[in-house]
């Protein structure tokens, strides 16, 4: 059996050490260690209510934990930081539930989102670079939307508002992307497309995904991450994973 | 400049072209045209007219908050109250020696109270610039701490609409109290001059008519260049998904504070343009029932597009000088009606009717 963790290293760009975080004194995260490399892609697997969403909470800022170590590129802390910070530091989020902003236009959506200068005053006076401009105009051609650019976000379909969410992640260019189960309501030929995208930033990004879907995460070709009960079951490479004991027990209820 | 600032906005082209005719035509209808000629508007219509400029200013603070930052302020009653009573500090000064008492240095209410001196708050109201500052700087500030609370904190929804509501009713108890120095129940009146002119005179009125119409077409401009800018998005984002605009990096409070800041203000510059053509400003302005009948104004006239917060405060408040003519004892159940009516059949408003989406990119 493999070793539960992987051991952190100069590479590492997101170590979270003995993390635990409780709701009511229910566990929700527990004694969690996660190093995750710099451009890796990582799966995140578990069953409902293990704590893949709340892990999330924690390295966004949302969630604070009772205790544990949580550091980002090697020094920095991310508990001594909030959304803002850590969302400008580098780190972009999908939620689970697609929140694009609805009365907003596909363009507009991608222009709040664009990499750039955060404060009310400069963003009354100023539009758009030409440098953003392109930028979002590239992510439109890859997230398939360019034709729909002026259309409300609130006409999209579901695949298409999780594709609007991912580009605003890809427009505000985070070296780390977190994306909770970015597949959920898409047909077989979106998921296809979306796995193809998440495979082709690994490497210039770094990607977790979090997903309940086995087929998906196999066509990822990751390493992945059990988690139960809040805290790392197994990890390794999806064949690895498959053949554990433990995880079949827990997990792939067989 | 402006055309930039109204591109795509049709209903605030029409607005401001017809105010802007207003603001010239109808002075020159009064003070040009003699009595009898039909198209003569008299001075009273004018000062009515002015007034409900006034009303359509604050419903617009209110959109630009709730319309487009989805804060359901029932507190604006407080900063349209705070700028009239700026103003009616200033104008209590003018009055100088004229008063009941003929009292040089106090406002009759002081004299009557037997106080002996000017309370430090009412310093520097006798000068008119000072007076100015005030009617934007009390409001600004009361809305940057009330602010600064709330969204720091997150309070929002419900809760945040609650306690605005208890500010502007606070603020009604302290100015109702003769001790808090502001002329207790009675307020400010028996105005005599602004800036040297009569105030009551027709050339004032005139006057400050056209002052309101500039104001109103001003702070739509000033509206329009915060909700079409990338700031106003990210406005309208932190309205539809807050948390979301905080993960992408907004400090959401900030933006929040900026806008509630300048609302605050422009609800301030209502109310001193208000307070001299009414001639009279008590802590009745204060009441949580007037900061709710804005809310009903721009609820009729539709949210978030501005011209309808303009166009619905203008048409609730000219069906009221014509109800209460009539039926006097049933507007409030008339504006109930409306209210229920229009969110029934009309959930985009008045402005609803007309507007077609336009979309930008
Ligand atoms: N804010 C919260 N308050 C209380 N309980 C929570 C909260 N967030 C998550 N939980 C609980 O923590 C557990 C883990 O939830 P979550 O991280 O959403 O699981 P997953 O995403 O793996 O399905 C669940 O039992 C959930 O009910
Ligand atoms: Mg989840």
């Amino acid at each position: 059996m493999n070793a539960l963790t992987a051991k952190s290293d100069a590479s590492t760009l997101l170590y979270m050490e003995d993390v635990t975080v409780s709701f009511d004194g229910f566990k929700a995260i527990n004694q969690l260690n996660l190093y995750i490399e710099e451009g890796e892609l990582r799966c995140i697997i578990g069953p409902n209510g293990a704590g893949k969403s709340t892990m999330m909470d924690i390295v966004t800022g949302k969630t604070r934990p009772d205790k544990g170590v949580v550091t980002f590129g090697g020094d920095i802390d991310l508990l001594a930081l909030d959304e803002p910070e850590i969302a400008t530091i580098g780190i972009g989020r999908k939620f689970q539930k697609p929140t694009v902003f609805e009365a907003l236009t596909v363009f507009e959506n991608l222009e709040v989102a664009v990499e750039g200068e955060r404060s009310p005053g400069f963003n009354w006076r100023y539009g758009l670079s030409n440098l953003q401009k392109e930028r979002i105009a590239d992510v439109a051609e890859i997230i398939g939307l360019s034709d729909q650019l002026g259309a409300p976000a609130q006409i999209l379909s579901h695949g298409q508002k999780q594709w609007l969410e991912i580009g605003m992640l890809l427009v505000q260019k985070p070296r780390l992307l977190l994306v909770d189960e970015p597949v959920a309501g898409m047909t077989h030929q979106e998921m296809d497309r979306t796995g193809e995208l998440l495979v082709s930033l690994a490497g210039s990004h770094t990607v977790v995904v979090v997903e309940h879907d086995m087929d998906f995460v196999r066509s990822l070709d990751s390493r992945v991450t059990v988690l139960h009960q809040g805290s790392v079951l197994a990890e390794g490479s999806m064949t690895d994973i498959q053949a554990n004991t433990e995880v079949k027990r827990v997990y792939l209820g067989e | 400049m402006m055309g930039t600032l109204l591109r795509g906005d049709r209903g605030g082209q029409v607005l401001l072209t017809v105010l802007a005719i207003c603001a010239v035509v109808m002075p020159m209808c009064n003070l040009m045209l003699p009595v009898e000629h039909p198209w003569h508007v008299s001075t009273y219509q004018l000062n009515l007219f002015g007034k409900y400029l006034c009303y359509a200013l604050l419903a617009m603070s209110v959109d630009l908050v709730w319309g487009y930052m989805g804060f359901l302020s029932l507190g604006h009653g407080a900063f349209f109250g705070l700028g009239g009573y700026a103003m009616g500090m200033y104008l209590m000064r003018q009055i100088g020696d004229r008063g009941v008492y003929g009292n040089p240095e106090l406002p009759d209410f002081m004299v009557f109270l037997n106080w002996e001196s000017l309370p430090w708050y009412w310093w520097g109201f006798d000068f008119f610039p000072v007076a100015l500052i005030a009617v934007f700087l009390v409001p600004g500030l009361l809305a940057f701490i009330f602010g600064w609370l709330a969204f720091r904190s997150r309070v929002n929804g419900v809760y945040l609409s609650i306690i605005s509501q208890a500010m502007t009713y606070a603020l009604m108890l302290a100015f109702f109290r003769n001790e808090f120095g502001f002329g207790g129940n009675n307020g400010l009146t028996d105005f005599k001059d602004i800036l040297g002119f009569p105030i009551s005179a027709q050339g004032t009125r005139v006057a400050l008519f056209v002052a309101s119409a500039v104001a109103v077409i001003a702070g739509y401009l000033l509206c329009r260049s915060i909700v079409q800018s990338r700031a106003g998005r990210v406005v309208v984002a932190i309205r539809d998904a807050e948390d979301r605009a905080r993960f992408l990096g907004y400090r959401v409070e900030s933006y929040q504070l900026l806008v509630l800041v300048i609302s605050a203000m422009l609800a301030g510059l209502a109310g001193a343009l208000y307070v001299p053509q009414v001639g009279i400003i008590n802590p009745g302005e204060f009441s949580p029932l007037n900061s709710i009948e804005i809310v009903i104004w721009v609820a009729i006239g539709g949210r978030a597009t501005l011209y309808g917060a303009v166009l619905g405060a203008l048409l609730v408040s000219f069906s009221k000088s014509w109800f209460t003519a009539v039926l006097p004892d049933y507007w409030i159940f008339a504006l109930g009606a409306l209210f229920v009516l229009s969110t029934l059949l009309l959930p985009a408003g008045v402005a609803g009717i007309t507007r077609r989406r336009v979309t930008s990119t």
